[in-house]
Parts: C-alpha cells; structure tokens; sequence
C-alpha cells in the first residue's frame, strides 16, 4: 500500500533516531571504560575510543576488594529480597483474590492507602534506624521494598484471572487446605506471574542506592551501585582505591576507572536482559491491561 | 429450628466470629499486616515530628513543641512556594510530554511494518528502563563535564566555541531533567500504550483497509480514537501524583550542587536533604506531611474526576 511506504519512509528513521539517542549513553561509557585516561582528560569522551585499553578493568580487578564487597551486598540483598518478596507478594495476592474473605476490600484498600498518604522519610527513618535498630545492617536493604502495594495488586488481578475458582473449588472438595491449595494448585499456574514480578524485583534491588545511603554506614554494607555513586562523585573513594593499589593519586586512572565500575555495575543487568525481555514485557501489559 | 441462641441474620458475622472461620487466610495476611504496620502506619505517628523542634538529645517526646512554627518558616522563607512550583511543573512536563512521546511512538509502532525492526527497536528503548539513576548520574557527568564531557568536546572542537559551565548555570538544568525522565521512561511506557492500542480490535483495521483507507486515515479514525480513553484516565491518575518527586532523577543529577537549586530542588530531595544531611527533624517531617496531604488530596479529586468519565477505571 503507498500509504504504507511513506509512513515508513517518514517513521523508520525517525524511530532509528530514537533507538540510536536511547543506546547512545551506554556505548559513551563502554567506550570510555576502554580508553586510555590520558586521553580522556586530555580530548574528553567519545563514541569511538581512541586508545583503546583494558587498562581500567586491570586496575579494578588487581584490587578488587570493593567490587567484591559490592557485588557480594548487592547479590545477597537482591537473592533475599526477591525470594522473600516473591514468596510474600504471592501469599497475599492469594488471600485477597480469595472471594470468601470477608474483608478484602477493605485490607486492599488500607494496602493501596499507604501509596496515598505517608509520615514521609523522616518518620520512617527514625523506625527503621531509632526504633527497630537496624541501621547498618543488609535487611535494612531489602526489607522496605519486599511488600509493594503495586505488585500485590499486580499478583492478585493475576490470579482472579488466571486461576479458575473451579478448581479451587474442586481442591476443597477433595480436602485440600488454603496451604495445600496455594502450593499445589494455584503456584504452578503463576509461573509467568511469577516470573514477571521476580525480575521487577530483583531489578529493584539490583539498582538501589538510595537504602544504601540512608542505612549504610561502613562501606562494607555499600550497595555496587551506592558504591559507583561515591566513586563518581567523591574523591575520597578514589584516595582509599589509590591507597590500595598503592599508586600515587596522578597516575590513578580516574575517569577510565569510573567508566569501568559503572560497566561491572550495570553488566549483568545488560547481560540478563535480552533474555528476560519477554516476561518483563509480559509483566507491564498485565499490569497496563487492569491499570 | 430456633431452639439454639438466636443466631444473627444471614451474612453478617462479627469481625471475630470471621477471624475464627478464615483463619488460615488472615494468618496468610499476617506478614503483610505486620509488614504495612512497622512500614507505613506506626511511622505515621511521626507526623507528630512536623509540630516540634526537634534535637536528638531530647529524642522523640521530649523536643520542644513549636505548633505551626516550621511551616510558617518554610511559608515565609519561600522554601514552601519554591519547591512546590518546581515539583509540580516538572511533573506537568513530564506526565504531559512523557505521555505524548510514549503514546506517539506506540502508535507508530503498531503501524509500521516490519516485524524484526520492530522487535529490535522496542529492545532498544526499553534498555534505559533497566540501568539505575546511578549510571544516569555517569551518563550525565560523560555529557555535559566541563573538562571531559561529549557536548564541550564537540563544542570546543568541532563548533571552535568556549565550553559550556552547565553544573553552574540552573538555566539548562529543567530542559536536561525532562529529557532524561523521558529517555528513561519511553520504553516502559511505550509498552503500556501498545498493550492498549493491541486491545483494539483487528476487525476495524481490516474493514478500514478493504475501504481503501491509508495509514494515516486508519490511525486518525481507528487508533487515535481507540487510545484516547486510557490516555486521558492514565494522564489523570498520573496527575494525583503531582507533588511526589522523581527523587532519583533529580538527586543523581543535581546533588548537592547548591547552585542549581533554584530551578532542580524538588520537595523531595528538600525532605532527602533535611533527614541525612542537615539532621533537621522537624523541618523535614513538616515538607514531608505538607506533601502527604496536598498529595491526598489531589489523588481524591483526580478519582473523582476519573469516576465520572469512566467509573470502572476509579480506584474507589
């Protein structure tokens, strides 16, 4: 059809021009993360390296007792979060699709209530730090996020639409408890669900650095990414990591360095991600379907 | 029949008499309860911190009660008006531009042909969805660093002009800020969108065609029509978020950089500022409550107004 072939005369380039502006920022800092330092300072950042090095990641990796610590932060917080809040966000999304619960609208209710209307930071601060103590420490991490009104809702319109109440039903007959139930009939006909709601998890937690930086004090408990943020914005990290590699700060890589770290960061999320596109996606439609 | 104690009418139940009967499901709820409780509803009762002068060493009950005292001096000083202006506009434009943007490149997307293109370009858009606001910090400093950054290297290179100071001049910041909550947003958005206009039926596109109409005329009369429903409820129900911040964004790319605040500081990173930084208790609760309520209350309006177009779609 004509009509065809000029809107895609017009709509291909335009959308190539927004593909192109969206990877841009990653192959600038992929790029960076390759050259040589020297020649960042002295003619700035490119697409294309110029020097092209592994410099930075030797240096990152000779000394790697803050990447290990970052990653080993970052990895335990998102294993148990995720797990734990999957667990948890199924259970309840479980309890509220259940028709014979009294009182699910108005405990749905009081659940989504909390995303209207808060004490704000300060009040939750001082719970987290002056009453339950537990400034610190890795839960203080994966804990506030491990219930999210959005995804319970999310859980729950899942399984009023996917798990047909027959069965349910048919379950009772046979004698089957809400806990056989849960285990046995309504978990394995989540698997999408489930899988859609693991990665927004665990892709939440893989990215934090805002709990890193109210809870964490000794950079022993730093997140991988607060740990990127302090090394892009404070010189002090680059004295400690100059102090542990035991080069004079002029000579220490900076910029390349940097580049380096924010790619260790981001790696793996990359990495997982072509590979995890459908259920993402999967994910968001379900939740756009019901709004 | 009747012998028994009179049982109550059919239906109701006391609340206790329920707990008794599901109580394998409010034991299943407990770890929510419990979660919502610590989270959510006992810090409310920190709200009480808004009306104090707030010092450590007289703790929670013992600061000074000062009443209205903190709002008057975020009123009087500016700081109210201020960051209540720029968290709204920038929400405007981000809900505004970020919904046009995403809605226009759904609908291209669900008109064009080619479907390897179109699964590669989707892949594409939807990457700055995934990395943290921390990268978008880097990307940031990679752009715009007086020294290093990409635009004054091509700025000083290419175009033979100075470098631009952008990290002292709050005047490019609004433009840079919505652009990149747009870039981050496009993807996840552009799914949302698609997943709608897929919900429009293929029959309709089918007779359009059979009638000989173009691209164009299919979108104007088909898609356009199709999405305009769930465009305006998601604008709306967007728009009862107004005062809460993007804290992310804006912390990532503004900071702590005093300069920029005029036109960056939201409510937000105030309240973030006032509880790490500057330890003031009080005046971070009081920003924190004035957010919550001006909050509910427009999220109740926006419902309102949501109920009367479309009632399935209210929340209440």
């Amino acid at each position: 059809m004509k009509s065809q072939r000029i809107f895609n005369g017009i709509f291909y380039p335009l959308l190539i021009l927004i593909s192109a502006i969206c990877v841009l920022p990653f192959l600038i800092i992929l790029s960076g993360s390759m050259t040589d330092n020297g020649v960042i300072l002295r003619e700035g950042f490119s697409l294309i390296p110029k020097q092209p090095t592994l410099e930075a990641y030797r240096t990152l990796f000779q000394n790697p007792t803050s990447l290990i610590s970052g990653y080993r932060v970052t990895i335990i917080v998102t294993a148990v979060g995720t797990s734990v809040g999957l667990f948890l966000v199924s259970l309840t999304g479980f309890v509220l699709s259940r028709k014979e619960f009294t009182y699910r609208n108005q405990v749905s209710f009081l659940i989504y209530f909390t995303t209207m209307f808060s004490g704000g930071l300060v009040p939750f601060y001082y719970m987290m730090c002056g009453v339950l103590k537990l400034k610190g420490t890795l839960t203080a991490q994966w804990m506030p996020a491990v219930l999210s009104p959005f995804l319970i809702v999310l859980m729950r319109t899942f399984i009023s639409s996917s798990v047909p109440d027959e069965l349910c039903d048919a379950a009772k007959i046979d004698g089957a408890g809400y806990g056989t139930t849960f285990t046995r009939v309504v978990l394995p006909l989540l698997k999408p669900a489930l899988a859609a709601i693991g990665l927004m998890l665990a892709l939440g937690y893989w990215n934090d650095w805002y709990r890193s930086s109210l809870f964490s004090s000794k950079s022993n408990t730093w997140s991988l990414q607060f740990y990127l943020y302090n090394m892009v914005n404070k010189a002090n990290s680059l004295n400690e990591l100059a102090n542990q590699v035991n080069i004079v700060i002029r000579d220490l890589p900076t910029e390349s360095v940097k580049m380096a770290m924010a790619m260790l960061v981001t790696g793996p999320v990359l990495l997982f991600y072509p590979f995890v596109q459908k259920y993402f996606v999967a994910g968001i439609t379900v939740g756009a379907v019901k709004g | 029949m009747g012998q028994k104690r009179l049982k109550k009418p059919k239906g109701k139940r006391s609340f206790w008499q329920d707990l008794k009967k599901n109580r394998i499901l409010w034991l299943f709820l407990l770890p929510a309860i419990l979660f919502f409780l610590v989270n959510s509803y006992l810090p409310m009762v920190g709200i009480y911190f808004a009306f104090t002068d707030f010092n450590f060493k007289d703790g929670l009950l013992g600061s000074p009660f000062v009443g209205l005292k903190n709002f008057e001096f975020l009123f009087i000083s500016g700081a109210l008006g201020r960051l209540t202006k720029n968290t709204i506009l920038y929400n405007l434009a981000f809900i505004v531009l970020g919904n046009l943007c995403q809605v226009s490149v759904a609908i291209i997307i669900s008109q064009l042909t080619g479907k390897w293109f179109k699964k590669v370009n989707q892949t594409l858009i939807l990457m700055p969805h995934f990395v943290s606001y921390v990268i978008l910090n880097v990307f940031a400093y990679n752009l715009f660093n007086y020294d290093h950054g990409l635009i004054n290297n091509i700025v000083v290179n290419v175009l033979e002009g100075k470098p631009v100071d952008f990290y002292t001049n709050a005047a490019w910041w609004p433009f840079i800020i919505v652009f990149f909550n747009i870039w981050k947003g496009l993807g996840y958005g552009t799914v949302v969108y698609l997943a709608t206009i897929t919900g429009i039926g293929q029959e309709y596109y089918e007779a359009a065609k059979v009638d000989g109409a173009s691209v164009f005329q299919q979108i104007r009369y088909i898609t356009l029509p199709g999405v305009k429903p769930t465009f305006i409820i998601l604008l709306i129900y967007s728009l009862g978020g107004i005062v809460r911040g993007q804290f992310e964004l804006f912390y990532q790319l503004v900071g702590n950089n005093g300069l920029l605040f005029s036109t960056t500081d939201i409510l937000d990173t105030y309240v973030y500022r006032a509880t790490i930084s500057n330890v003031d208790y009080g005046i971070g609760t009081a920003v924190g409550l004035y957010q919550s309520v001006v909050g509910f209350a427009i999220v109740m309006v926006t419902n309102y107004c949501i109920r009367k177009k479309d009632p399935a779609y209210a929340l209440f």
